[in-house]
């Protein structure tokens, strides 16, 4: 972290906590929630958008003086959707069940307000080096608390991580099952992932006071 | 008839497209402090939805889909565009969502300025593109039942952020612990929300065995009945298979 100001650093850390596009900022909630049932599919998700933030907030940023204010979410529509076409056509060549899983919700990358958020709040206003570690920041601040997520939801509802049983086998009542532990099947359930973003929360806002709203 | 009725209240209440598929999450947490404006966005969504949906289903049907472009001539029909869905319904989006800001700067300042930024931010509503996705890959047979899946999606979409503005002002009066006042509680009795919808989910499976007694009309009836039959079965058979 040598190598970046102060300033530079603050864009990349805040947005992990203090300043989180989910928890405070309240954006890209949209297509953050339906995919969190599974740890693998969260971290595709965390990667892609990681991905999509990361270079559209640079290309936003080199084109900001030249787009007319009229026509710049238009503009930034075709640059997301362009950005998410490639994942969309990459996911489909080289993981093509994962992306069977996340169907809609990749294209639903377009419509993340996180993304249009930081190129109308940061991208349209900062040079392209700035840009790109705000880009970088707030994605991994999202990608932090869907990781969060699904690694609830997935060790909860079916006793595992990324596939592995790590709670034991639930058939063959093998290591927390031998002892009466059963499954939550609802935490896989939509549902559930609100309510653990709203435990999130709370854990987050008791820790950090200044963060409290009013009523 | 039928299928229109029964597509009007899947959409509407089994599918919600808050609760069920968490779409339109951020304008839906966002404006849902005050009735009227949640009234007034809500509205607009049905408006977007029901416009856009039918127009992305006849892009995707002569343009996109595997061989749509052989009304060209015979040397287009192996073409397949649906990579560029995502573009084009966006685009298409976009420019609808300016015409409705300029209506409704037209002929209804007072509501124009309530909704300030979210009205441009419409356009960018996951429930408006997600309503084109979801009726792509759920393979929508007809513009009318596209028509009627984009409005009733909407009247869901309204549902919801009618039901959770009321129950925010009201619970203005609660004494919430402070951690969780705004965002967290609001997260939290969305969840319960979804909850309570889950349980329309059987709406519409009872009676399947009386319809499959009495004549089906259509051929296309039949083969759905069998197809859902099969699946049945296998979930039957797969989960027989798990306990032995």
């Amino acid at each position: 972290m040598a190598i970046l100001s102060k300033k530079d650093q603050r864009l990349i850390l805040d947005p992990l906590a203090d300043d989180n596009p989910i928890t405070i900022q309240v954006l890209g909630i949209c297509s953050a929630l339906a995919i969190t049932a599974q740890l693998k599919a969260s971290i595709v998700m965390a990667i892609a958008v990681l991905f999509v933030m990361g270079v559209g907030n640079v290309v936003i940023s080199l084109m900001r003086n030249i787009i007319p204010s009229k026509i710049r979410i238009i503009v930034q529509l075709i640059v997301v959707a362009t950005l998410v076409i490639i994942v969309d056509q990459v996911l489909k060549a080289y993981a093509y069940t994962l992306s069977k899983e996340l169907s809609v919700f990749v294209g639903l990358i377009i419509t993340n307000c996180i993304i249009m958020g930081r190129f109308e709040a940061f991208a349209l206003a900062n040079g392209p080096a700035r840009s790109f570690l705000d880009g970088i920041g707030n994605a991994l601040g999202y990608g932090v608390i869907l990781i969060i997520i699904g690694f609830f939801r997935e060790l909860l509802g079916s006793g595992t991580l990324l596939g592995f049983k790590v709670l034991g086998d639930p058939i063959e009542k093998t290591g927390l099952y031998s002892i009466g532990y059963e499954n939550n099947g609802f935490m896989l359930l939509s549902p559930m992932a609100l309510i653990v973003v709203g435990l999130i929360i709370w854990v987050q806002r008791s820790r950090n006071k200044a963060l409290i709203e009013e009523n | 008839m039928l299928e229109h009725i029964e597509l009007f209240f899947k959409s509407i209440f089994i599918d919600n497209m808050v609760f069920a598929t968490f779409l339109g999450m951020c304008s839906y947490l966002a404006v849902s402090k005050k009735v009227t404006t949640a009234v007034g966005l809500g509205a607009a969504v049905i408006f977007v939805l029901a416009v856009t949906v039918p127009l992305n289903w006849y892009l995707d049907q002569y343009i996109l889909r595997d061989g749509a472009l052989a009304w060209l001539g015979p040397e287009y029909a192996d073409y397949d565009l649906s990579f560029l869905s995502f573009i084009l319904f966006i685009a298409t989006i976009a420019t609808m969502v300016q015409l409705v800001e300029i209506v409704v700067e037209k002929f209804s300042p007072s509501l124009y300025n309530s909704l300030g930024i979210f009205l441009p931010l419409i356009a960018v509503n996951c429930a408006i593109l997600g309503g084109s996705l979801f009726m792509q890959s759920r393979d929508i047979q007809s513009a009318g039942l596209a028509l009627n899946y984009g409005i009733s999606s909407g009247i869901g979409w309204f549902l919801a952020i009618l039901a959770i503005a009321a129950i925010r002002e009201k619970i203005r009066y609660s004494n919430v612990p402070a951690p969780l006042r705004g965002l967290g509680i609001t997260f939290i009795i969305t969840g319960l929300m979804a909850i309570g919808f889950m349980s329309f989910g059987g709406m519409l499976t009872g009676g399947d065995e009386d319809e499959g007694v009495a004549s089906p009309t259509t051929e296309s009836a039949v083969i759905k009945e069998d197809a859902k039959k099969e699946k049945t079965l296998e979930v039957a058979s797969i989960t027989n298979e798990k306990e032995n």
